[in-house]
């Protein structure tokens, strides 16, 4: 980037004409992070809407193994998240999205190392642990199509729920969620599984295509061209805080 | 091409970085351990003000090490790292705000 280039024999850098970088760090990387702070703050707000939401509305107070969904309290996470694919009908709270938390973990872990490559510009690691990353974004983004579909289609025997239709209360039979209807709970819930988890996979999305982005160009030679693999920090730093992100989606929306 | 073999002999030394991939492995088992200790509570602990507590410090402990090691930011200078830290005073008061508002919604329609 032009922000660290010296170039020999050009004027000494002085403080106040842009030569010496703010806080020691790139004009690129110091916007990513005033970037991810901004989207801290959207993440946020949807979360704590979502907390909002729960607060408002009753929590299931019985005991845990006689909860049946109800739209007049709160679903329990567990038996809400219970299904993993190829095993239809058995009850594994929780593991599926254990496995995605996994997954995810893992690729920040192959990004890191992408950049640590980078520093030694050591083109060979930065296209492998690149290709690892993009890897486990595409299984993480298959994993939640796939929790998407199971959601959206529900259970068997759906649940029977007292609803409003025309004006008048009636009892029905609903299969899975969408924006209006929720077999497992409140219509909110649905509501806010659809926004958050999605708005994070959008973010998963466009990490992918930026990781795709950055190993067309390590693999092309562009960056040793440049003479430095920063860029591959700056995604770096998105692709962690998408799995940051996750981590709290994790904890607020599937473990509390 | 003659660039790249240049770069390659001029950092052939297979230590160079050892010891920031220990750090980045160590964080994975950290985080790792932890999401596996999450899951473990999940299904021992009753639920209750204990077990939101134990979940809530153990998301904070992994995003310490997220932001801290993979994104770098407890390497980078002070003023950075306040210029990232400061803000989030915001979503504390967020929390704090909209939470009591749910309670009050709560306690309007069934209290």
């Amino acid at each position: 980037m032009a922000a660290n280039v010296t170039t020999p024999g050009a004027v000494e850098p002085k403080m106040w004409l842009g030569g010496i970088e703010p806080m020691k760090a790139s004009y690129g990387k110091l916007m990513m992070w005033f970037f991810l702070i901004s989207d801290t703050f959207t993440f946020s707000a949807l979360l704590v809407a979502y907390g909002t939401a729960r607060f408002s509305f009753p929590a299931f107070t019985g005991k845990h193994e006689d909860f049946t969904f109800s739209n007049m309290y709160w679903p329990v996470p567990e038996r809400v998240y219970e299904a993993v694919p190829f095993l239809h009908g058995i009850s594994l709270p929780l593991v599926f999205v254990g496995i995605m938390t996994f997954i995810l973990i893992a690729s920040s872990v192959t990004m890191v190392l992408a950049v640590e490559a980078g520093h030694r510009m050591d083109r060979a690691n930065v296209e492998k642990y690149m290709l690892w990353t993009i890897l486990g974004g595409f299984t993480f983004l298959g994993c939640q199509a796939w929790e998407w579909s199971h959601f959206i289609h529900g259970t068997d025997a759906g649940s029977v729920m007292k609803v409003i239709e025309n004006g008048t209360w009636i009892e029905k039979t609903i299969f899975g969620a969408n924006l209006t209807e929720n077999q497992y709970g409140p219509p909110a819930f649905a509501d806010f599984f659809f926004f958050i988890t999605g708005f994070h996979g959008t973010h998963v999305f466009s990490g992918v295509i930026l990781n795709i982005l950055i190993f067309f160009r390590a693999a092309t030679g562009f960056y040793d061209k440049r003479g430095s693999y920063e860029m591959v920090e700056k995604v770096g730093l998105y692709w962690h805080f998408v799995d940051l992100v996750w981590v709290f989606v994790f904890t607020f929306f599937y473990l509390v | 091409m003659a660039e790249v073999h240049h770069h390659h002999v001029h950092n052939q030394d297979p230590e160079a970085g050892a010891e920031q991939r220990k750090a980045i492995w160590k964080t994975f088992w950290i985080l790792l351990i932890i999401t596996s200790l999450e899951f473990l509570i999940a299904f021992t602990v009753p639920h209750g003000v204990l077990k939101v507590s134990i979940f809530i410090i153990m998301t904070i402990v992994k995003a310490f090490y997220i932001v801290g090691e993979f994104m770098h930011l407890k390497h980078e200078t002070k003023t950075l790292i306040w210029s990232i830290l400061v803000p989030v005073i915001f979503v504390a008061w967020l929390i704090l705000a909209l939470l009591l508002e749910g309670n009050a919604i709560f306690e309007a329609i069934f209290g």
